[in-house]
């Protein structure tokens, strides 16, 4: 077979070799996957669900206190809810200290346990690689969307409940835990403040997602497992008995958030929080980083 | 220099021509055997379950070739592409690819390979062009600027162009297969490698993707080609390597490899009875007669001879020939079963 000898190069390829590919092009790969990730169904499901929580707590507060009546608040969260109706500001805090515990972690979980394994599952994983995106790369692009969910996510709830507080109660100055009084303006700091914090509250769920994520070709595997994890995790902080173990539980500092409403903040658990959450990251980034850049990808 | 650290320049520019040297184009890089496009040796992978899949494979596929690699089902085609592409570790054995090492270099020689492994992916939420930009978004030598240019015309190239804007979940089998193909093709490659590109297509399809794989070889693409169908391998290669059950049973030119096998002498006539009993006579072995057709492996000796006995023995003669052997032919002479066992 004379081609098979001389080979003829086309312009083409000539001219892509000499290319000089932009540091800045690696990019492009982050932008893409927070755009195919916000353009799934379930992602815009699921920040659905978490702006509907502030309006229909927002709701169920308006109605119970129609006519003079006081909310009688018996949950454990932050006594948050009592002060809405003097302030709409509150019902921020409040939908925050609502959907910390389940809601927000549930939705993170589910984009990272989705993250790597759905794509393995679709088979789109393996076009990725030979694109060829980089193991490293395409993980490190991964973790950075789901910790922008995680933003995105608490956004949303802080957003939707500010709206919500602002067109059914009044807003103006607020109280402090502490009892001390500070300006409207002060106070809508501090709930912006506060969003960073659950925000960063969600990042070792994030990483432990990611890692399941890694193990399984399976994306609803690796979206129940995860969910699993994150209710097993709160039951266990619930058992007295287990108390050496709790404040290594990613959620057990999770409600410090509320120590940012005092006046001045009480910043201990917030800080073990922080650090808590990093050590996931850390922990679980490692393991999600060891095992996709080792696995074989035959899906 | 801006760009890329130097170590990532050298591992851009290896195997390829550096910009200004025009007259380089196509020779090899100095310092790399580039005679062979993929070579592996040793290759041999053993699945997590103990599946054997490939086992001691040692491959060449030469530059600018149109290569077939042909097997039947579960001989191992699939778990070979998968690893020249870096996506699984071989077990034993070493694969390089472009003249380097895979899966280490697979940063610097990937973006020169276009590939559809296994069928086409697609994200099904997403139109056939947001599905190729998500794939070349993927690329870090992808130039985002031509991003739309590239992508439009890869889907005009597979005759995608109309259909670009439906999402993927609505695509048919063929368009789906299509799609994949288009993602192979947006950038200029230097080696495609393409697992079974026409399996679930109709035969205008298949046709279609056939020429386009001419095309491409024509442009000087070297094109690997994984196939159970011998006679796709026979219309569009230049090359092939047969596998079995894992095994590499033979490879090369695919010309030579059809003359291994011996064609088979094929006479026409109204006297069969008395045409075979001739043949035989003359050390014809394997004769069989079907109608009027009377078949055999030609012998030793001069054909005329055959050819004169038969006339001297007053066979009424129609047709005198030797049939050239089909790869088929091959393959069955080499491991001395049907092509359609499953491995
Ligand atoms: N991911 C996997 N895990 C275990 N065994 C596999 C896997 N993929 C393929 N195999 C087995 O390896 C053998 C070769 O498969 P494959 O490479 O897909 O063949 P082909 O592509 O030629 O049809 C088959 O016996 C198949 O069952
Ligand atoms: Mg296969």
């Amino acid at each position: 077979m004379s081609r098979a000898e001389t080979v003829p190069v086309s312009e083409a390829v000539a001219a892509s070799a000499a290319r000089r590919p932009s540091p800045l092009w690696t990019l492009g790969l982050l932008r893409s996957e927070l755009v195919t990730t916000l353009r799934r169904w379930r992602t815009l499901a699921l920040l659905g669900v978490l702006a509907a929580v502030p309006v229909l707590v927002g709701i169920a507060v308006k109605i119970q206190t129609r006519g003079g009546r006081t909310v009688d608040h018996s949950g454990q969260g932050p006594a948050f809810m009592t002060q809405i109706t003097n302030n709409g500001l509150f019902l921020v805090f409040t939908a925050l200290a609502a959907t910390l515990p389940f809601f927000l972690p549930m939705a993170v979980g589910v984009v990272a346990g989705d993250a790597i394994a759905g794509e393995a599952g679709a088979g789109t994983l393996r076009y990725l690689l030979v694109a060829p995106a980089g193991r490293t790369r395409l993980l490190l692009t991964k973790y950075t969307t789901v910790m922008a969910f995680c933003l995105l996510a608490t956004l949303i709830v802080a957003g939707s409940a500010l709206i919500v507080g602002a067109l059914l109660f009044p807003l103006g100055d607020l109280t402090t835990i502490s009892g001390t009084r500070i300006s409207f303006a002060e106070g809508l700091g501090r709930a912006l403040l506060i969003a960073l914090v659950v925000a960063a509250s969600l990042v070792g769920i994030a990483a432990l997602g990611l890692f399941v994520s890694t193990l399984t070709n399976s994306g609803i595997a690796a979206m129940a497992t995860t969910v699993g994890i994150l209710i097993t995790v709160q039951i266990l902080d619930q058992i007295p008995q287990l108390h050496a173990l709790r404040p290594y539980l990613f959620s057990h500092y999770w409600l410090s958030f509320a120590d940012l409403v005092r006046d001045p903040v009480y910043w201990d658990d917030l800080v073990k929080n922080l650090d808590l959450q990093a050590l996931y990251a850390a922990v679980f980034g490692s393991a999600a980083w060891a095992r996709f850049t080792t696995k074989d990808i035959s899906a | 220099m801006d760009g890329p650290s130097a170590t990532e320049r050298e591992a851009g520019d290896a195997g390829n021509r550096a910009p200004g040297q025009p007259e380089d184009a196509g020779k090899p890089a100095p310092g790399s055997v580039e005679a062979s496009v993929i070579a592996t040796r040793g290759l041999t992978k053993r699945y997590r379950g103990g599946q054997l899949a490939v086992d001691g494979l040692d491959l060449t596929v030469p530059a600018g070739s149109v290569f077939g690699f042909l097997g039947p089902n579960g001989s191992g085609k699939t778990t070979t592409i998968r690893m020249l592409m870096g996506l699984i570790e071989p077990t034993a054995g070493t694969v390089r690819v472009l003249g380097r090492p895979m899966p280490r270099a697979a940063r610097a020689v990937l973006p020169q390979v276009g590939a559809l492994i296994e069928g086409p992916a697609l994200y099904g939420f997403l139109s056939g062009r947001d599905n190729l930009l998500r794939y070349d978004a993927a690329d870090p030598t992808a130039d985002p600027r031509t991003r739309h240019a590239r992508v439009a015309a890869a889907l005009d190239r597979v005759g995608l162009a109309a259909a670009a804007g439906k999402k993927a979940k609505a695509y048919s089998l063929g368009m789906r297969q299509r799609l994949g193909l288009a993602a192979a093709l947006l950038q200029p490659r230097r080696l495609l490698v393409l697992d079974e590109p026409t399996n679930g297509l109709d035969p205008q399809g298949m046709r279609e993707i056939r020429s386009l794989i001419r095309e491409l070889a024509a442009d000087g693409t070297t094109v690997f080609l994984s196939s159970h169908l011998l006679d796709e391998i026979e219309q569009v290669c230049t090359h092939a390597a047969v596998m079995a059950r894992g095994r590499l049973v033979t490879q090369g030119a695919v010309a030579d490899l059809a003359a291994g096998a011996r064609g088979r002498l094929v006479v026409t006539t109204p006297d069969p009875a008395e045409a075979a009993r001739v043949l035989k006579e003359q050390g014809v072995g394997d004769v069989t007669a079907d109608g009027d057709r009377v078949t055999g492996e030609p012998p030793a000796r001069d054909l005329a001879e055959v050819n004169a006995a038969l006339v001297a023995a007053e066979v009424r003669v129609r047709g005198f020939t030797v049939e050239r052997a089909s790869l088929e032919d091959a393959f069955v002479a080499l491991t001395g079963e049907g092509f359609d066992v499953a491995g």
